[in-house]
Formats: C-alpha cells, structure tokens, sequence
C-alpha cells in the first residue's frame, strides 16, 4: 500500500461524502439528468479544479452519457449528478436532454429505432 | 454473468502518476477509447431496459448488441436501503452497492440507444425510478428454471406501465416450454410477445430488441387510431 489514496476504501460513504462536500443530488435534480442525458464540455479544464470536476471535463471532450461517465469514474450516478450539477451551474459542460418521456414513445422515434438496429 | 466485466477498462488507463496530497484523485480516470467516442452530432439518448434475475444472461445480451463493451455503474444503497441490508447480509449498512451493466448502440448520427441490465428482484427495485423514466420499454428476460422472479417483474412493470416483451434465454439445460403454456404460466395478457433467444449471438439479441420496437410501434399506431 502506497499513496494517501490508499487509505480511502473505494466505495466508503466518507470519501462520497467528501467528493461532493456533503451534498446529496437534491441540487442537481434541478438540471433533471438522467441516466443517458448526454454532456458535453464546453472547455477543457482550467487547472486547480477539482480533480473530480476535471475528471468529467476530460471525459467529456465528445459526447459522454450520465451512465457512462459513473462508469469511467468509478462513482455512484448519484455523486456524478452532484457534480454535474455543479459544472451545469458554472456553465462548463452543456447537457443534451434525452427524449423526454411520454405516455406512450413517439411513432417516428421508434421507427428511426428500428431502422438503427435493422443496420446492425 | 452479470458481474464479469466489472473493469472494462483495465489496462486501457493513460496512466498519469498520482500526485501527492491528491488523495481522492490518485486513481487515473480511463475513458473511452478514441474509436468508442460518439460523433458530437449525437444529440439524443434513449433506452431500453433489460430485466431478470441473476445469471439469466442480461449482461450477456447487452454485450451481443452493444458496440462497446458493458461498462458497469453503481449505485448506493444508502436511507433507501435501510431495512434490505440484511437480507443482504451486508455488515456496514450505509455502504451496499448495486451493479448495473449496460451497452450502447449508435442508430444514427443522432440517436443513440442505451440498454441497462437490471436485477429482477424485488430489494433491487429502488433502482428502477431513475432507471424506467423516459424509457421506451423493456425486455423481461427469463429463465424457464426459475420462473418466479419473472412473475415479479412482469407485476411491477405492468403497475408502472411499461411496456414490455419476454424473452426465452435458451440454455442448453433448461426445460423446452411451449410458448402459450409459459403465457399462462406467466399470466401474460395475449398481446405481450414471447420470443425465444441465444443471448450470446448478436443477431438474436438483435431480434428480441426488434420485437419490442415492433410491439411498441403497434401501440403507437394502436394509440394514435384511438
């Protein structure tokens, strides 16, 4: 065992805790994310950041969903809110929402489903 | 497996040294790989759910499909969980951790499609809020040796109103069903389409996808008539 980092278990609510100054994703829910809402940055990251936050500006160079980006990290969706929510605030990274729910999905979009699996 | 691909990323990391007192940092980020990045026209996700209990082959048809593979998110266990824990038999009952694989599949230069593998029973649905909002419908996958989660899920979907499609994992060992006796069995309504799938082959997996945007384009059409 090396490294300050090695003391922090990975998934230990205290190192969650402190990634996101002890906020929970109530503050992000504004910017409504979902699991595949894409983000995109709008910059690379300025140094001095937060690791976390550049971590995600990094990440985000193309396209990258919510889902993925907690996979890349290693963080729990509802941490990487909290910190989307944070980079959305300052307008770092933009979110392209995806399409939204509805009773029932859209004819079109899932003949446009249909014709991108046919391709497969 | 649902639990096989928990490092999709090992030995891909542009491994920058850690630097000291960056304690919560020293853990290189891995992206994805240059020829896994979506073109920036992609500008609309959607996704598909794909259920059933452990070990009936959801990561397994996800990564048949997908073009890149499964990654894994995980999600804590934390006020929600409490009162699950034990039946986890999780000792430190503010840290359970649930895994969900899922892939992802370019349609065109615009719409992406995610597909999420979820566990099936019923201490794991308080993942399925965020999960089965905004989705377009989901796969219940089944095993015909262990039909009782199936009857579960297929409950619970139809309570919240997701429409839905079975299909049959065929494994080698398992008991042949006829199609309408597992109908009955799973006291599906007569327009639910059951299919039988290899979830290992792409081309199968593939099919069970188009059943369900079959099944959904017929409700929208179905709707649309009203």
């Amino acid at each position: 065992m090396s490294g300050a980092g090695q003391d922090w278990e990975d998934e230990s609510p205290e190192r969650l805790y402190v990634i996101t100054g002890g906020r929970s994703g109530a503050a992000a829910q504004t910017f409504s994310l979902d699991l595949v809402t894409l983000i995109v940055a709008k910059a690379a990251p300025r140094p001095g950041i937060q690791p976390e936050h550049a971590a995600i500006m990094r990440l985000c160079h193309s396209p990258l969903s919510v889902a993925e980006l907690s996979a890349y990290l290693k963080l729990p969706v509802s941490v990487v809110t909290v910190l989307l929510g944070d980079l959305l605030a300052d307008g770092r990274v933009v979110a392209r929402a995806p399409v939204p729910p509805a009773e029932l999905p859209d004819r079109s979009l899932i003949e446009a489903v249909i014709h991108g699996l046919q391709q497969l | 497996m649902d639990f096989n691909s928990s490092d999709p990323a090992a030995g891909q990391a542009l491994a920058e040294q850690p630097v000291a007192g960056q304690a919560l940092a020293a853990e290189p980020v891995a992206g994805p790989r240059s020829e896994d990045a979506l073109p920036d026209s992609a500008t609309a996700a959607v996704k598909v759910v794909i259920v059933g209990g452990f070990g009936v082959g959801k990561t397994t048809l996800v990564g048949a499909v997908s073009e890149i593979r499964p990654l894994t998110t995980e999600e804590t266990m934390t006020q929600a969980g409490v009162g699950v824990d034990d039946t986890l038999g999780i000792e430190r009952k503010t840290s359970t951790t649930v895994a969900m694989d899922f892939g992802r599949i370019s349609l065109n230069e615009e719409l992406v499609l995610y597909l999420f593998g979820t566990p099936g029973q019923q201490r794991f649905w308080f993942l399925w809020n965020g999960l089965f909002d905004g989705a377009l419908g989901a796969v219940v996958l089944v095993d015909t040796r262990r039909l009782e989660v199936s009857f579960d899920v297929i409950g619970r979907l139809e309570e919240r109103g997701v429409p839905f499609v079975v299909a049959i994992n065929s494994f080698p060992e398992a008991p042949k069903h006829d199609v309408e006796e597992l109908r009955e069995a799973l006291d599906l309504p007569p327009e639910v389409p059951i299919v039988d799938c290899d979830a290992r082959l792409r081309t199968s997996s593939r099919d069970v996808l188009m059943t369900l945007m079959h099944y959904l384009h017929h409700l929208a059409v179905t709707s649309e008539a009203s």
